[in-house]
């Protein structure tokens, strides 16, 4: 399947995308997908292992299950306020 | 009222949602753009976020802190987009009976939305570099 994935700062930055596809192999998990991407677009792959996944704008866990229908994002370390 | 704004922050308009008869404390937080962090000296800050998932964990939090404290409002306005030094990125109020209350509702909801709420801010340094805070990376 190809999954959509957003991505935010340093991470849109570094790719010069606000979203990329990835194709990863169904089922798959968050784990997975993160997996996918550092080969996809390996100038992501040394920011990749600080970054939560948000599934449908929640935190993920790297067990947690995705679907090409999910809305999918890269959420690198925050740093609001 | 929860909201992500582009434009300088109202803290005003931020105060009167958490007015309260019942309130015996106000209090108002203001993050602001600092010049120096250490050596490195801050020209202007921009700020990207994911504002959807930024709302809703916005919200959750002041859900949380309602309920944790007994407030009677809570308000936060972050701003996004480019900010000059001294201007004020995020405002937080919050009202309750009394003021222990507020002061911890207050700085547990600063502390817990800059580990949690998905918004990020690029350093613009005097030397003309830029940076993505991004702890950890």
């Amino acid at each position: 399947m190809i999954c959509s994935v957003k991505l935010f700062a340093m991470a849109q930055q570094r790719t010069g995308q606000q979203e990329i596809k990835v194709t990863v192999e169904s089922p798959a998990t968050v784990d997975n997908l993160k997996t996918a991407i550092s080969v996809q677009f390996p100038e992501l792959g040394d920011v990749l292992p600080h970054c939560m996944v948000a599934v449908n704008t929640e935190y993920a866990s790297p067990t947690d299950p995705i679907t090409e229908s999910d809305e999918i994002a890269i959420i690198p370390p925050v740093s609001g306020g | 009222m929860i909201t992500i704004v582009r434009h300088p922050i109202d803290h005003d308009a931020v105060l009167r949602a958490v007015s309260s008869h019942q309130a015996g404390a106000v209090l108002l937080f203001l993050g602001t753009t600092r010049q120096f962090t250490g050596e490195k000296e801050t020209t202007a800050l921009d700020y990207d976020c994911y504002e959807e998932m930024a709302l809703k964990q916005m919200t959750r939090l002041a859900e949380q802190a309602k309920e944790k404290w007994q407030l009677q409002g809570v308000a936060m306005m972050h701003r996004v987009g480019h900010l000059e030094l001294g201007e004020a990125s995020v405002a937080i109020a919050v009202s309750s009976a009394h003021r222990e209350a507020a002061f911890d509702a207050g700085k547990w909801l600063i502390d817990t939305l800059k580990e949690v709420v998905p918004i990020w801010k690029k350093e613009n340094w005097s030397d003309g570099t830029t940076e993505w805070v991004h702890h950890g990376c």
